[in-house]
């Protein structure tokens, strides 16, 4: 039993050239994006709940802060953004989870693709919608007494993006290790939301809590990202906080991504 | 005969000892039990068996998805474990799932899908706007995926299977779970691509009809082997012969013809115990001679029918099961398709 398909080097194929992974990437985030630019007010959703705590937190923080309204707001609106990135990408594999069970990722996987471009194209899809979300969020506050360091704000939404290009990449590695279990895929995310949130000090200060708490704020990449914006909305670029949030993003990005390549390899 | 045509030609998908067990949970499943296979160029064959044959791990290991267990495979020309990223470049798969991602519009997938593929910008939209017209989908070419009918979906996924025409098409259930009005519709939508491109296509199925309308090579595949490969008609031919169905006045008449003729009686009580069926090669010209030799032995026949068989017949007379009572319960789509494993 002889193989030979000449007409599989030639004829039929010919106008499929070999895919490089920048090329693989670019598709991969082309496609992704699709549904944002055709209905742009789809990235409100997930900001729905950091303006919920903006808007409900922000004037008991005030009011606890003895009505300093520009002060707390310094304090509290960088916390937010880090929010926006939290929010934004942990749920981002859901999208993934779905389509795993439809028969979407499926396709991809048998499309001649890199397999790192699937999981590095998706990820970085993460960065649109997190500055836009970062941007609405300190316009909203600037009416109410936010001054904001637009220099500051720029450098601190790219190392926001940098993290959120990692922590998508986590979630994107929890949807493909959760397969068609999407409890497990939302339990996991809802376990860790929350105290990942609380113990950065995003919405209230750790300074007063249990020697615990301060142990797991430091090992909490989130508290070294709120450091950052913090000193960096304030337009203090020589803090060295702000080092730290990049190290803390440049870290989580790296980490997201080489476990993401790994379960996406996996996959196939 | 076309397992012999096939050596003639170039070779689509060869296969040997194909292979594919799964451990989960201390079980074992052995979904595919050393498979041989042989495709030619140009075949339209049609993999036949009932819910967990194994017709899907069949299809994944060819198109790279799952790796074997034991057993080579090469596909289009390339070896499916050595150069897997050659056989995805040259072939088309649509999943048993839906493909499309559902808050996509149907005409940016398409040209996702090209981007896939490496095909450039002008050529994607070219190539879009043809399949979009090809498989009407111009209506709802601006919809999302989401919003689409089942019919419309399975449409857009073949689309998506052809953006970069490829030599070999893999459709797997192509029409479960879809109205009769649109399973006809995408058979003619199959029927056409074929003619007009020649393309080798490879479809699973657990319709008998769908194998019989659509395939002139039919591979019957039950717990994870081949166990019959011809074409539809030889099969109904070799395996079953014709269905004479006789029915009498009275059970006794039935089973005095039964025993005469070499012949099965329906039942054991009421309206079927009074009706036999004899299988029997040219049951067209079996019929008036039963009847003559009845007569000539005093039973009075009082209606009489021949039928041609069916590919549910022969999977009967493979198996001893009908594959109609298997179909009926067959997983709605969606819910068949497994998780991709490691
Ligand atoms: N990923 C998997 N893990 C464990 N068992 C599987 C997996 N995929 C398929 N099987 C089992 O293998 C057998 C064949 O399945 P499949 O190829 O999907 O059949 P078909 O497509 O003919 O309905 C079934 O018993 C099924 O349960
Ligand atoms: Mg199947």
């Amino acid at each position: 039993m002889t193989t030979t398909a000449p007409a599989a080097s030639a004829g039929t194929t010919a106008g499929t050239r070999p895919t490089g992974f920048v090329r693989d990437t670019a598709a991969v985030f082309v496609r992704e994006s699709k549904p944002l630019v055709r209905d742009p007010f789809s990235v409100m959703f997930s900001l729905v709940q950091p303006l919920v705590f903006l808007g409900l937190f922000g004037p008991l923080l005030i009011g606890a802060a003895g009505g300093d309204v520009a002060g707390t707001l310094q304090w509290f609106v960088p916390g937010i953004l880090v929010m926006v990135a939290l929010f934004g990408t942990a749920s981002t594999g859901a999208n993934l989870l779905f389509e795993m069970q439809t028969g979407s990722h499926e396709r991809t996987l048998v499309a001649p693709l890199s397999r790192s471009a699937l999981l590095v194209g998706r990820a970085l899809k993460e960065v649109v919608p997190l500055v836009i979300q970062g941007t609405i969020v300190v316009v909203v506050a600037v009416p109410f007494g936010f001054a904001v360091d637009v220099a500051g704000l720029a450098v601190g939404l790219v190392i926001l993006a940098v993290f959120g290009i990692g922590f998508g990449a986590l979630s994107y590695t929890l949807a493909l290790s959760c397969r068609n279990r999407d409890w497990m895929f939302w339990m996991v995310h809802q376990t860790l939301l929350f105290p990942l949130m609380i113990l950065s000090g995003m919405l209230l200060p750790l300074d007063d809590g249990p020697d615990w708490m301060k142990v797991a704020a430091a090992v909490n990449p989130l508290s070294y990202l709120v450091g950052a914006e913090r000193a960096l909305l304030a337009g203090d670029f020589g803090d060295p906080a702000v080092v730290g949030g990049a190290i803390a993003a440049i870290v989580t990005c790296a980490i997201g991504v080489v476990v993401g390549v790994r379960a996406m390899r996996r996959a196939s | 005969m076309p397992r012999e045509a096939g050596l003639m030609t170039n070779q689509m998908i060869t296969a040997q000892g194909l292979t594919k067990t799964f451990r989960s949970k201390g079980q074992t499943v052995e979904a595919v039990r050393s498979l041989d296979l042989a495709v030619g160029e140009g075949e339209l064959v049609a993999f036949l068996g009932p819910n967990g044959a194994g017709k899907s791990t069949t299809l994944r290991m060819l198109t790279t998805l799952l790796p074997p267990t034991s057993g080579d495979a090469v596909v289009a020309g390339c070896d499916v474990r050595r150069d897997p990223a050659g056989v995805r470049r040259r072939i088309g798969y649509v999943g048993q799932g839906s493909s499309g991602g559902h808050t996509q519009r149907v005409r940016d997938e398409l040209h996702a899908q090209g981007a896939f593929y490496g095909l450039g910008r002008r050529e994607t939209r070219t190539r879009a706007a043809e399949l979009i017209e090809s498989l009407e989908l111009g209506q709802v070419a601006n919809r999302t995926v989401q919003s689409l009918s089942g019919g419309q979906k399975r449409r857009l996924d073949i689309a998506l299977g052809l953006i970069h025409r490829p030599e070999l098409l893999f459709l797997d259930e192509p029409s479960t779970g879809l109205d009769p009005h649109s399973r006809a519709n995408l058979w003619q939508h199959i029927v056409e691509l074929r003619r007009a491109t020649g393309t080798t296509i490879f479809l699973t199925t657990h319709y008998l009809d769908e194998a019989d309308r659509l395939a002139e090579r039919v591979m019957v595949m039950d717990h994870g082997s081949v166990i019959a490969d011809d074409t539809a008609w030889a099969l109904k031919e070799s395996l079953a012969g014709d269905r004479v169905t006789l029915t009498f006045e009275s059970a006794t008449d039935a089973s005095a013809a039964a025993a005469r003729l070499g012949g099965e009686i329906d039942g054991a009580d009421g309206a079927s115990a009074r009706v036999v069926t004899v299988t029997a090669p040219g049951g067209d010209r079996a019929l008036p001679r039963y009847i003559r030799e009845l007569a000539d032995a005093g039973i009075d026949v009082a209606a009489a029918t021949h039928r041609q068989p069916t590919l549910d017949d022969v999977f009967l007379a493979l198996t001893g099961r009908s594959l109609r009572d298997e179909a009926a319960h067959a997983a709605p789509i969606g819910e068949a398709s497994e998780p991709v494993a490691a």
